[in-house]
């Protein structure tokens, strides 16, 4: 998205008409700016602090200051009570970045086919492409009891017919890939759709030119299609990484709160924070999820120079 | 086409092979679907049956009429319509302001709003987590739906702002100069001039800012206790005991908040996919 509009070449204006509709824009954005302090900046501030206490969330005003003793504390008899030293942590960490790679990984293989499929020419193409928006259009929470029941080891038609009556949700290590076809159902056609918009908008003439050198499909798309496809492709994968670091419904309804602690980051913040009440812990995991977020962010922008202007 | 004429053989089994490919991601695509609307239409007894059985069995509505007399869904239908819709109402009226001033006016610290606003849409929900809990609670919004429209603003308004900004942007200039040379206000220009141009852009957006808010979990989950939205009764939906899964029940309502869904999107077919881009590829 270009953040610069290319603005139409305005007839030369005063100064004065300058600083008054800067006056006015400040005006327009002011209701969605407080309305993002008010819900996110504020808030977020708030999670910053309380992670450096410990605080019930019943009672968030008898708050005692501890520093980082949520992140890493051992007591004198050797307990440890930071998070960091807490292995199911660690195994929610895991956990999720398997998740986000493998699933963000087929995701982008498998849209990448759809898309190709969709793009050329063959009857029944429209309905292909309606087909396609399906999945998407389907609440995840509905997909994931959908799967569920797929799965289940004695009605599912996997579960019960594929797999003869395993409960393959049963273990945390096995649900984990069960969890990734999900997501990469659910989510494929959304890749679809994006790589498909990029794929429309690549010039025609260069692939005339390209058969007209003899170039096979396959050396068109490894030469042609993928580097031009490369800007489309890079911000899918960014905004589609970024949603699977932070999931947490799939989890939730198909392995229950408990089981999501161990399989979700978020799962593990929200157990923490909601279910145990542990304000300054639950706030502790919390950025250090945000933190994590934003250094792939940043990783993300800088190695492949992902521009969003 | 020369391929045709060449080796007829291999041209039609490629072709062959490129239909299979065809049928092989519709079936991928919808078959998870179809097998939940089939389950919703069958008896309990039947789930125990084998899948060609199961096929043919009789359709029953049963499922249905139990969903839709069960007051928790009942209330949570009208919970997920009250939140989604409020919020979203308040993100285009507040993220249309916000998007003309983006798209039309030419101010310093622009480029920071907009990467303030494209970091806040990809902000993970559990960051403020426990800030808005102690919010809500504060500002005694726990369990109330307007707990959640206040809420579900964190990812609606920057995705209204940035995907509105986009299409002000596209719009001609002259039109809003006309007015100002008539002397019209901003709020004018924008209410008499922008909003009817912008029209399909605000039913599009809206659209996909209604859905992102009828999904939504985490919060749903969080903030409330007993007024809950459809996602989070479907999630937890009980049978009798809590070890019976009534899953006809529990298909029939998804497929009650799916189709919905499913109608808007088919209908809003082009404008989604428009919509969906603006945003993100625009290279």
């Amino acid at each position: 998205m270009t953040v610069n509009p290319t603005a139409p070449t305005r007839p030369v204006r005063t100064r004065g008409i300058e600083a008054a509709r800067a006056r006015q824009a400040i005006w327009l954005l002011l209701p969605t700016l407080i309305a993002i302090a008010l819900v996110a900046g504020y808030p977020l501030y708030r999670t910053i602090y309380f992670s450096l206490f410990e605080a019930n969330l019943t009672t968030p005003d008898q708050r005692s200051f501890i520093g980082l003793g949520n992140f890493w504390f051992t007591t004198e008899d050797g307990v440890a009570l930071g998070f960091l030293q807490d292995p199911k942590w660690w195994g929610a960490v895991k956990n999720t970045l398997l998740f986000t790679v493998v699933s963000v990984t087929l995701e982008t293989i498998f849209g990448m086919i759809i898309a190709l499929v969709v793009n050329s020419a063959f009857k029944g193409r429209g309905l292909l492409r309606t087909a396609m928006l399906v999945p998407w259009a389907i609440p995840t929470v509905v997909s994931a009891q959908m799967w569920s029941y797929l799965y289940n080891d004695t009605f599912g038609l996997i579960g019960r017919g594929l797999l003869g009556g395993q409960a393959l949700l049963a273990n945390t290590d096995s649900a984990i890939w069960a969890l990734i076809a999900v997501d990469v159902w659910k989510t494929t056609s959304f890749m679809a759709l994006l790589i498909l918009a990029g794929l429309q908008s690549l010039p025609s003439d260069m692939y005339e030119a390209a058969d007209m050198d003899g170039a096979s499909k396959w050396t068109q798309f490894w030469r042609l299609t993928l580097p031009l496809l490369r800007p489309a492709l890079l911000v899918a994968l960014v905004f589609r990484s970024l949603d699977a670091l932070r999931v947490f419904d799939i989890m939730s309804v198909m392995l229950g709160n408990v089981n999501a602690a161990a399989t979700s980051m978020t799962g593990y913040a929200r157990q923490a924070l909601i279910d145990n009440s542990l304000l300054g812990y639950g706030s502790a995991v919390s950025v250090a999820i945000f933190v994590i977020i934003m250094v792939i962010v940043v990783i993300y922008v800088t190695a492949f120079r992902v521009k969003f202007d | 086409m020369n391929l045709k004429t060449k080796n007829p053989a291999l041209y039609y089994l490629q072709r062959a092979a490129f239909y299979v490919l065809v049928l092989v991601i519709a079936f991928y695509l919808l078959a998870p679907f179809f097998w939940a609307v089939l389950t919703s239409l069958r008896a309990p007894g039947d789930l125990f049956l084998a899948p060609a059985q199961f096929i043919t069995a009789q359709t029953t509505f049963q499922n249905y009429t139990q969903v839709f007399a069960n007051p928790n869904f009942q209330r949570g239908l009208l919970y997920s319509l009250v939140v989604a819709v409020g919020s979203v109402l308040i993100s285009l009226l507040i993220g249309s302001f916000a998007a003309y001033a983006l798209g039309r006016f030419r101010f310093r610290g622009k480029q920071i709003i907009m990467y303030v606003i494209l970091a806040v849409s990809v902000f993970p929900q559990i960051a403020v987590l426990s800030g808005l809990y102690t919010l809500i609670s504060t500002l005694g919004l726990y369990n109330n739906p307007v707990g959640l429209i206040l809420t579900y603003l964190i990812f609606t308004i920057p995705f209204t702002v940035w995907v509105l900004t986009s299409f002000v942007r596209d719009i001609p200039g002259e039109l809003e100069e006309a007015a100002l040379v008539d002397g019209a206000s901003p709020l004018q220009t924008l209410f008499q001039v922008l909003f009817p141009v912008m029209m399909p852009a605000l039913v599009t957006t809206g659209l996909l800012a209604f859905i992102n808010a009828w999904n939504e979990y985490l919060f749903a989950l969080t903030f409330t206790s007993t007024n809950r939205t459809v996602p989070v009764v479907i999630a937890n939906y009980s049978g009798a005991t809590q070890f019976d899964q009534p899953w006809g029940q529990i298909m029939a309502a998804s497929i009650v908040v799916t189709i919905p869904l499913i109608i808007l999107v088919l209908v809003f077919q082009r404008n989604i996919v428009s919509g969906l881009t603006a945003g993100a590829v625009k290279g």
